[in-house]
């Protein structure tokens, strides 16, 4: 299948900052891509050049076939994007806010989107600031995903969501994807994530740190386990890839990588066990690391 | 609660100083903005009055020319309305007073009140204030921060007045009466934007009222000025007390007291509002809008007409009224002027020459035309606002193009400018036509005089799109470029300011219809600059980052 988003290499400076050094992404058509990383890891940044908001410095940027930066009018008519800060107008109802950015789109489906105003309980006669943080978000969700289009870009669309609206928000996405359209989702609501993305990115500093499915990623971490073994556990040391060894007379404690995971079972049954817990690594885990870890090699 | 505050009281003074908990440090932090604007503004007022008061002795120099200038202009209607009565015009000060006391009031007021929404209103309406509040923040301490700043900016001009003027030798006395005044009413004003602060839910709302009492109270003392009969109306407007204090003209010290207690008055009110309101909110809030978009919201044309119309719609019933003020006074030019050469050259540098009431017409319309270009600077600037409060980004993320945005809101500055003018001219010379019986000639003289000043207002509408477009940092810049044509053009003449310095602002270039020939060359030139500043600013619009 065609790729939706297709960025390589994309470089971006403000001044002295480089937001953006050598980023990757690549979103496939139809699925729900997940865009994560820690504050200023250059999220929004790179979501503002796939819409042609920002200009690249370098690097090669195919939204849905076309460059964002030549082509950007008529591209904007195929996609729907929800800032992370929605700002109203002042002196337009919610409703007209919909409406407005709907048409100029390039239309809005009527009943679709009276329906998600109902399911999102959003009042769409109030205006501008006499809504609060949340219902803007909610103003600027119903607008995207009321319009017929294949890609909707969302940068941390549901960060003043209620856990009740979160619910709902991961539902009318559940079946965006079943209508086959692309989401690139950035985010920092790792159950969010985990519950409807096919595919993450990871991106630390301007670059892509990892990207694959969460089974992929999770391949990658490292298993908890506690066992109370029948002798003493001699020969758990000299494995590779066991981690925070601690040993306590029979009892031992340690991490694990999955691909050793196999052989260090191994070694424990030659002792012999008598008591073993293991904890799959939580998907917090995993992404902490990814973010906190220390600088990865240069990429020269 | 500081320790600084803390004073042996009963609990309610404790609460009270508690409100105001974080003031310094909010008054810190709004100079740390303003340290670029504040200094600006008080050293240009508080500089003007003795650059013109230079010029009194070398323009005239005897006492014969002194005479006659006393009996023309001292006595001109058309003349007080714009500038108030003249009590002295035989000194250097009482010239300066005459000539700069209301303007330099006027001024300082506009400054005054942009001050006090920038550090109230606006802080809420970008939710900084928010932040601020949650930290240790008394409920008081932004209004009185910027009431502060905003005070401690008037005074610093009041006393840069007297400074100067006492400086280059006028009176002593005189000088604190002119500064004083200044001052003062700049407090009165902050009063004012301190209650407009409390009524409106948005900073644009706030300045927005401010600006009409200002407006509103400038054209009650013009009209009492220039009205024998209604000269009790100037007592009701803080600019008529600024005048009246007859700096250099054997001062007055009691009318200072007037504006004190409008200080006082509009401050307090200010202060009992604001618990009246929420953070964030106004006292009149907004009514709630359809639930959907009516059918012909589909445009970005349609959308930019729905974020300018409420303020053009101002400034055209303002025109209207300043137009017709100004056709029904012309024609009483004529008869006080009389025929001193002094005042007959004074004149002539002013607007043109020949009749003294075409002359008159004709700087009516540019100042018409100086006062639409504030006009031109806020509607173009009106999209930087857009843009750093994040509304354009889910636009431009539409089919919506970056040039097609921009033209639907720069329809406004180019067309509404020119609808700002019509209607003065048609205004101005309708009354002036009924008034000498002689409408099918006036009528389209004077409304031909406002247009031909267009291309000029246009070139300021050029030069803030250039800077929009180029230099979106600095597109606030363009009030400057506006301020400083307007002060070329309006005391260049009187501060005998080179031809140089005279020719930077467009307005000096247009001819002076309806007494001057009509030549079209400058108009063409000036519109042909407008075009190509125009094109620079969307060009650069196109190329640059949005953010
Ligand atoms: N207009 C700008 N001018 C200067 N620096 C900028 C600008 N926009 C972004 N940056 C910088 O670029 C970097 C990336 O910012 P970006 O907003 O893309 O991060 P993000 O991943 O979206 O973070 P968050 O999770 O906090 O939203 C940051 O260091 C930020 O300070
Ligand atoms: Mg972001």
């Amino acid at each position: 299948m065609k790729n939706a988003i297709d960025v390589n290499d994309l470089r971006k400076s403000f001044g002295s900052t480089k937001a953006l050094d050598g980023l990757d992404l690549t979103v496939a058509a139809g699925e729900v891509h997940g865009f994560l990383g820690p504050n200023g890891a250059g999220k929004s940044t790179t979501i503002r050049v796939l819409l042609g908001l920002l200009r690249a410095d370098g690097g090669r940027v195919n939204l849905l076939g076309g460059d964002p930066w030549r082509d950007a009018a008529s591209l904007h008519r195929r996609l729907a994007y929800v800032p992370g800060d929605v700002n109203l107008w002042p002196n337009l109802s919610g409703g007209e806010v919909i409406d407005l950015l709907g048409r100029l789109r390039g239309g809005i489906d009527q009943r679709r989107r009276d329906e998600l105003v109902e399911r999102f309980d959003l009042d769409p006669k109030k205006k501008g600031r006499t809504y609060s943080k949340g219902n803007r978000q909610k103003v600027a969700i119903v607008a995207a995903l009321a319009s017929d289009v294949e890609l909707l870009i969302m940068d941390e669309p549901t960060s003043g969501l209620d856990p009740l609206m979160e619910a709902t928000f991961q539902q009318t996405v559940q079946e965006v994807r079943e209508q086959g359209r692309t989401v690139l989702l950035s985010s920092h609501i790792l159950a969010e994530v985990e519950a409807l993305c096919d595919r993450v990115s990871i991106i630390r500093n301007g670059r892509t740190v990892e990207t694959g499915t969460l089974a992929d990623l999770r391949h990658l971490t490292r298993t908890s386990i506690s066992a109370e073994l029948a002798g003493h556990p001699n020969g758990l040391t000299s494995l590779e890839h066991v981690h925070d060894l601690k040993v306590d007379g029979n009892k031992v404690r340690f991490d694990v990588e999955t691909d050793s995971l196999d052989e260090a079972l191994r070694m424990l049954t030659s002792i012999g066990v008598r008591n073993l817990t293991s904890q799959p690594p939580t998907l917090e885990e995993l992404f902490l690391r990814h973010y906190t870890e220390t600088e990865i090699g240069s990429a020269s | 609660m500081t320790a600084t505050l803390e004073r042996p009281g009963s609990a309610h003074t404790r609460q009270q100083a508690g409100h105001l908990v974080g003031t310094r440090h909010l008054v810190r932090l709004a100079l740390r903005r303003d340290r670029i604007v504040l200094p600006v503004w008080i050293v240009v007022i508080g500089m003007l009055a003795s650059a013109g008061a230079g010029s009194y002795e070398a323009i005239y120099p005897t006492q014969a020319e002194r005479d006659a200038l006393t009996a023309s202009m001292g006595s001109n209607p058309s003349l007080t309305l714009l500038y108030g009565p003249a009590f002295d015009l035989s000194t250097a000060g009482g010239f300066t007073a005459w000539r700069f006391g209301a303007f330099l009031a006027l001024f300082t007021a506009l400054a005054c009140i942009f001050t006090v929404t920038r550090h109230t209103r606006q802080e809420e309406d970008t939710g900084r204030h928010e932040l601020l509040a949650s930290a240790v923040v008394g409920r008081y301490a932004a209004l009185t921060a910027g009431v502060l700043v905003a005070g401690l900016g008037a005074l610093a001009t009041g006393v840069l007045i007297t400074v100067s003027l006492a400086g280059v030798g006028m009176p002593v006395a005189g000088s604190v009466a002119l500064g004083a005044g200044t001052a003062l009413t700049g407090f009165a004003f902050t009063g004012v934007a301190a209650i407009a602060a409390q009524i409106s839910e948005y900073s644009r709302g706030a300045n927005g009222i401010a600006a009409a009492v200002l407006g509103a109270t400038f054209l009650l003392r013009a009209v009492g000025d220039a009205a024998a009969d209604a000269s009790w109306l100037s007592w009701l407007s803080p600019f008529g007390w600024a005048t009246q204090v007859r700096a250099f003209a054997d001062e007055r010290w009691w009318v200072l007291g007037l504006l004190v207690l409008a200080a006082l008055v509009t401050g307090l009110v200010g202060y009992l509002l604001l618990p009246r309101r929420d953070v964030g909110m106004g006292l009149i809030q907004a009514k709630p809008g359809p639930a959907r978009a009516a059918h012909g919201l589909r445009s970005p044309f349609a959308l930019a007409w729905r974020l300018h119309r409420g303020a053009l719609l101002g400034w055209i019933i303002g025109f209207a009224v300043f137009g017709a003020l100004f056709g029904s006074l012309a024609a009483g030019v004529g008869d006080v002027i009389g025929d001193s050469a002094e005042a007959q050259e004074m004149f002539a540098r002013l607007g043109g020459s020949q009749s003294m009431v075409d002359a008159f017409l004709a700087s009516m319309a540019g100042i018409m035309a100086m006062i639409a270009s504030l006009y031109v600077v806020q509607a173009t600037v009106r999209m930087r606002s857009e843009e750093t409060a994040l509304r354009v980004e889910p636009l431009l993320a539409t089919s919506v193009s970056r040039l097609s945005w921009a033209a639907s809101h720069l329809v406004f500055p180019l067309l509404g400018s020119a609808a700002l003018l019509a209607v003065a001219g048609f205004a101005t010379g309708l009354l002036h036509g009924l008034r000498v019986d002689d409408l099918g000639g006036q009528l389209p003289a004077v409304l031909g005089a406002a247009m031909a000043q267009l291309p000029a207002v246009w070139v300021v509408a050029g030069a803030a799109t250039a800077l929009f477009g180029l230099l979106p940092k600095l597109a606030t810049a363009a009030w400057a470029v506006a301020a400083v044509f307007l002060l070329i053009s309006m005391f260049g003449p009187i501060a005998n300011a080179g031809q140089l310095v005279l020719d930077l602002s467009p307005f000096q270039h247009i001819p002076k219809l309806p007494s001057a020939e009509f030549t079209a060359t400058p108009l063409v030139w000036l519109s042909a600059l407008a075009l190509v500043l125009l094109g620079i600013g969307l060009a650069g619009f196109r190329r640059r980052d949005i953010g």
